[in-house]
């Protein structure tokens, strides 16, 4: 599919922020849906067939958490949050419902392009690529190696199961619930340390410099990002 | 020069009438005995007042039975009586409640003096007419002249008969209006004889004993003194609020002393007319000594009873302790500027008072020029102080004397064992350590009885000739002397000593009752802590349930605060703590007012007002508080007072001052927003709208200027509103941490990634242990560290570096930001953690002064502390300490 042609449906109750996103988007050729509510959005995703949404926490009807569960009853399409500072539980709700990535208001456009592109990438290639390649760090998934500027990397099991959840979801961000059960299993969703502890293990064995992470990004609050320059 | 008006009798007297305006008017028809038209002319000048459109109603008024009264009443609103039962008879009284009601602008009530049947709201009618006065109703009444308190003593001597329904003088003293209705005695008696006279049959001998012509004379020149005495004081009234001189030397003051004898009441009204004669000042004082703890329950009460009438009468009671009377009531006299003494004296055989002198006699021999004035009375003062077995509970008390003739005996046994080896006046010896004994274990007159009794068994076992009373040997009379004196006097001297320390006992405890309440007041932090101390004080002090009761929000009623457990409060019981608030005056059980009730109330009184009720019930109902009880309840309940007085103060003190706080807050974040955030926005408007110009050539660099300068003022903007609405969180209490195990390395990662760009140009140094666990905020803590960044890099040179060190010290983990900056005036160094508080200096960089304040505040939630010291060689460090344990269930 073509980047270009991409129909992105907007769902925000402020007009002037879809104008924004409209005119914005419009010149880097996306096809541009608009709603302004929750129920709105539902039927604007049956009609309008759109490649990935742009939905705002906070609407007046069903709030942002709730579509998302009510899409993902029925389909996998891309689903990126908008949201203010200080609403982090609710981001983590609806990342944990099955949302792709969120954005902070206020962004630049810039970011947003680049959120909507990993998105859509992700989509596209449905099980992934078995080789990731960001800055010095290459990840094969085939061959379960890691190297860092071509030295091999000495993981334990858990860490790279860590690493290879990341690579799967690369630029995505991966909620540290949705971690634990990925890399642990379904009853760890609690044990935080496990995962911190880890996390730190990993960016010593990986990271240039591990108090100024380059590849494992920590989103505050939220969790996990690996950074996706491809 | 000019006579202006003294401002501060200026200020009472307006004080007065204000009073006077909302209280209403009491017009009294006062008379000498009855029979002489009171009623009739109370009638009569209603008939007036009705003509002239007053709205007036009869709330009661007896016309036994005289046709021409009832013609008079016939034409005026009536309320009917209330019927009160008492002991299976019915009462006809007042109904002050319908009188209420009915609101009218004046009320009639006959006979001021009358006392209500038991079960009334108040003991005596007088009372009702001053609630009446109260609500703002005038009213119209009768009394007669022997009713008046303190012309009582003089109506029994003139008359011989002692009048029981008696008025306080304050009541006249306050009227509006007296008038004086009068009629020659000759009429009088002519109008008896005909019958107009209504004289009750079963006292019909006793009144015409009272209406003799030289009685009626009497009493009708007292009423006109009375009368007239009124119109001096109206006279003198109205010369000071017109500035007339007159001779007005400075005030006297006379000084009564009360003893517990029967005359201590006389000896008050004495005082009172004497004060009012010489328009003096006066107290009425009594010293307590030593004897005070011995006098009978009954005496006591004739001590609080006349020291009561004092206050009555418009003096004032002092209880002074002292070692001896004269002394004590002259140093008082002396440093009280009192210029004349009222004592009395009870006339006793010329040897006693030859023997043992008396307070009076000592009293005048060191007054210096104090004038003393010394009212006699008779022998019946003889039963003053009645003898320690009088009381002595009497069971006890025969018990004591039976052991003390045991004690004789063993000691007779003894001497009788060593009988041979000694002489035997040595064996008097044995008799007076008996005596001792005695004095010492069983108190005074057992040991009197000892002594007496070891005489006689001296004489009649060991004395020869033996078993007889009589004596061979004259020297042993000597012996039996000194026996008998020296057993008496010691008996004296120890059981002296036994009631001083039986009596210093008793005050220590009232003192330290007194010391526990008042310091766990003090201690108290809050009313409902002093509530609590109150009743658990009050209760142990006086084995009764107590109940503290507080004003609702708008002071008309009380409500119960909080009470002994197992305490309830009934509708009626509550209305009687009501009336107690509203009055300020005790009530219910024990009191004068509705004294059916069964607790006590007592106003919790300051200078301020009434700020509460205090309510004492006992658990067993036949118990009675003592007088001395009473005075430490008294005590009790203005102490209470003062404290919750002081705690509520407090409160509005800190209400207030959170308030001032606020109003601050509000007028810096004005401030704040109309400066800081309009300055971003000028620079966004101005280069959105030169970009929309067309008109304008840009080159490209221009263009990118423009946009970059909005863009950063536009992050700036976003930044205010954040510290905005992070510091209203926090001032709100909003701020809910969510605490969670995080790795400090990767919290510093966190803020200098948020940081991103603007740190890349600093040589940045981070030293964090690996794998350091804490339970934080972990998004509130980035924000500390990227506000602590942020003013690093504001305040320091490009290109200077930057330090973040984390360790582990003590039970926190540490985190320092340290900058190579220009640094902080030590003088500001505490105050930089202010809201919008900004270190002065030239050259301002923008900021909000609420980035530290907010840091505090986070850090601060999380239990940890936050400072910042200026570094050796230049800049600032802003260390962060965390705890790495949560400390039990303090924290969320």
């Amino acid at each position: 599919m073509n980047e270009t042609q991409a129909r992105v449906l907007v769902v925000d109750d402020e007009p002037a922020i879809r104008r924004f996103l409209r005119v914005s988007l419009a010149a880097h050729g996306y096809v541009i849906f608009e709603a302004d509510s929750g129920q709105a959005a539902l039927s604007a995703v049956v009609a309008d067939r759109p490649d990935l949404i742009i939905l705002d926490l906070g609407l007046p009807d069903l709030d942002g958490i709730h579509v998302t569960r009510l899409l993902r009853e029925w389909t996998r399409l891309p689903i990126i949050i908008l949201s203010v500072r200080g609403q982090e539980a609710d981001k983590i709700a609806a990342l944990d419902a099955g949302a792709d990535d969120y954005l902070t208001k206020p962004f630049g456009i810039g970011e947003l392009l680049a959120r909507m592109r990993a998105a859509l990438r992700r989509a596209g290639q449905a099980g992934g690529q078995p080789l990731f390649t960001c800055g010095d760090l290459q990840v094969d998934l085939t061959r379960r190696a890691v190297t860092v500027s071509g030295q091999a990397a000495q993981l334990t099991p858990t860490e790279y199961d860590l690493l290879r959840v990341l690579v799967t979801h690369a630029g995505q961000v991966l909620t540290h619930r949705q971690l634990l059960r990925e890399v642990w299993g379904v009853g760890y969703e609690q044990e935080l340390h496990m995962l911190r502890v880890n996390i730190s293990n990993l960016r010593r064995k990986i990271e240039p410099d591990s108090t100024r992470p380059r590849y494992i990004l920590t989103e505050p609050g939220v969790g996990y990002r690996l950074r996706d320059d491809g | 020069m000019e006579q202006r008006p003294d401002p501060d009798q200026l200020l009472a007297l307006i004080q007065a009438e204000a009073q006077q305006q909302t209280r209403g008017k009491l017009k009294i028809f006062l008379g000498y005995a009855a029979g002489v038209g009171k009623t009739f002319a109370m009638l009569e000048a209603a008939h007036q007042r009705q003509a002239e459109g007053v709205d007036l109603v009869v709330a009661y008024v007896e016309t036994h039975g005289r046709v021409e009264t009832e013609a008079m009443l016939r034409s005026l609103e009536v309320i009917p009586r209330k019927q009160v039962e008492y002991r299976g008879i019915l009462l006809p009284e007042m109904d002050v409640d319908a009188a209420l009601a009915r609101r009218p602008q004046l009320a009639l009530v006959d006979e001021l003096a009358h006392t209500n049947a038991p079960g009334s709201r108040h003991l005596k009618r007088y009372q009702d007419v001053e609630e009446l006065l109260a609500n703002g109703i005038d009213v119209y009444t009768t009394l007669n002249v022997q009713h008046l308190e303190s012309l009582n003593d003089v109506v029994a001597q003139i008359t011989g008969v002692t009048v029981r329904e008696t008025l306080p003088d304050r009541v006249i003293d306050e009227t509006t209006e007296l008038e004086l209705i009068d009629l020659p005695p000759a009429e009088l008696l002519r109008r008896l004889e005909e019958g107009k006279v209504y004289v009750p049959d079963q006292a019909a001998r006793a009144i015409r004993q009272f209406f003799r012509p030289g009685n009626l004379t009497a009493l009708r020149e007292l009423t006109m003194r009375r009368a007239a005495e009124r119109v001096d004081d109206q006279m003198r009234a109205y010369m000071q609020s017109h500035a007339i001189p007159g001779p007005w030397p400075a005030k006297e003051t006379l000084l009564v002393c009360v003893d517990p004898g029967f005359l201590s009441e006389r000896l008050v009204r004495a005082a009172r007319r004497l004060a009012q004669e010489a328009d003096a000042e006066w107290v009425a004082l009594y010293v307590e000594t030593r004897r005070h703890v011995r006098l009978t329950p009954a005496a006591q009460e004739r001590v609080a009873r006349a020291l009561r009438l004092a206050e009555e009468l418009g003096g004032k009671a002092v209880t002074l302790p002292g070692h001896a009377v004269a002394p004590t009531v002259l140093d008082y006299a002396r440093s009280h500027n009192v210029t004349r003494i009222v004592v009395g004296k009870v006339v006793r055989p010329r040897w006693q008072e030859r023997l043992w002198g008396s307070v009076v006699e000592r009293i005048i021999r060191a007054s210096g020029p104090i004038a003393v004035y010394v009212i006699s009375g008779t022998a019946e003062g003889r039963e003053r102080y009645p003898s320690e077995a009088a009381r002595q509970p009497s069971r006890r008390a025969w018990l004591r004397y039976a052991q003390s003739a045991l004690l004789v005996a063993a000691g007779a046994g003894l001497s009788a064992l060593v009988h041979p080896l000694f002489a035997p006046t040595n064996l008097a010896m044995i008799f007076l350590l008996v005596v001792v004994i005695a004095a010492v274990a069983l108190g005074r007159g057992p040991s009197l009885l000892a002594a007496v009794l070891s005489v006689l068994v001296f004489d009649f076992f060991f004395v020869p000739p033996q078993l007889t009373l009589a004596v061979s040997d004259t020297e042993y009379l000597l012996t039996f002397i000194a026996l008998l004196a020296v057993g008496l006097i010691i008996s004296n001297l120890t059981a002296q000593v036994r009631e001083q320390a039986e009596a210093a006992q008793r005050r220590e405890i009232r003192t330290i009752e007194l010391y526990a309440l008042s310091r766990d007041l003090a201690a108290a932090a809050n009313l409902d802590e002093i509530v609590q101390h109150i009743l658990v004080h009050a209760g142990q002090t006086f084995g009764r349930e107590v109940a503290v009761l507080m004003p609702d929000a708008a002071r008309r009623t009380v409500a119960l605060y909080a009470a002994s457990p197992g305490l309830t409060l009934d509708e009626n019981e509550l209305a009687v703590a009501a009336w107690v608030f509203q009055h300020g005056q005790p009530a219910g059980r024990g009191t004068d007012t509705l004294p059916a009730a069964t607790a006590r109330y007592l106003p919790l009184k300051t200078a301020r007002g009434v700020v509460g009720v205090l309510g004492v019930t006992p658990t067993d109902p036949a118990s009675r508080l003592s007088p001395d009880q009473r005075h430490l309840l008294e005590v009790f309940a203005s102490q209470s007072a003062l404290a919750i007085e002081r705690a509520q103060l407090a409160e509005q003190a800190q209400r207030a001052k959170m308030l001032q706080a606020t109003e601050r807050l509000q007028t810096a974040l004005l401030n704040s927003i109309s400066h800081d955030l309009r300055t971003p926005l000028v620079s966004i408007t101005g280069a959105l709208s030169s970009l929309q110009e067309e008109e304008i050539a840009l080159d490209t660099e221009a263009r990118r200027s423009l946009v970059e300068n909005a863009r950063e003022e536009a992050e700036r903007l976003n930044r205010l509103v954040g510290n905005l609405l992070d510091m209203t969180r926090i001032e709100a209490g909003a701020l809910k941490l969510t605490r969670e195990l995080c790795d400090v390395q990767d919290v510093i990662g966190a803020a200098l990634e948020s940081l991103g760009e603007r740190l890349r140009s600093r040589p940045l140094t981070v030293e964090s242990p690996p794998d350091l666990l804490a339970p934080l905020d972990f998004v509130l803590i980035v924000q500390v560290l990227v506000n602590l960044l942020d003013n690093a890099l504001k305040y320091s040179p490009p290109g200077t570096p930057i330090e973040v060190l984390a360790r582990v010290e003590g039970g926190d983990v540490i985190i320092q930001v340290a900058d190579r900056g220009i640094g902080i005036p030590p003088d500001d160094l505490e105050r930089v953690f202010d809201k919008f508080f900004r270190v002065q200096r030239p050259g301002q960089v923008g900021g909000t002064g609420l980035g530290l304040s907010i840091c505090k505040g986070i850090v601060e939630a999380h239990a940890g502390r936050i400072w910042v010291q200026n570094r050796a060689g230049g800049g600032t460090v802003v260390a962060v300490a965390l705890p790495l344990h949560l400390a039990g269930e303090g924290a969320p």
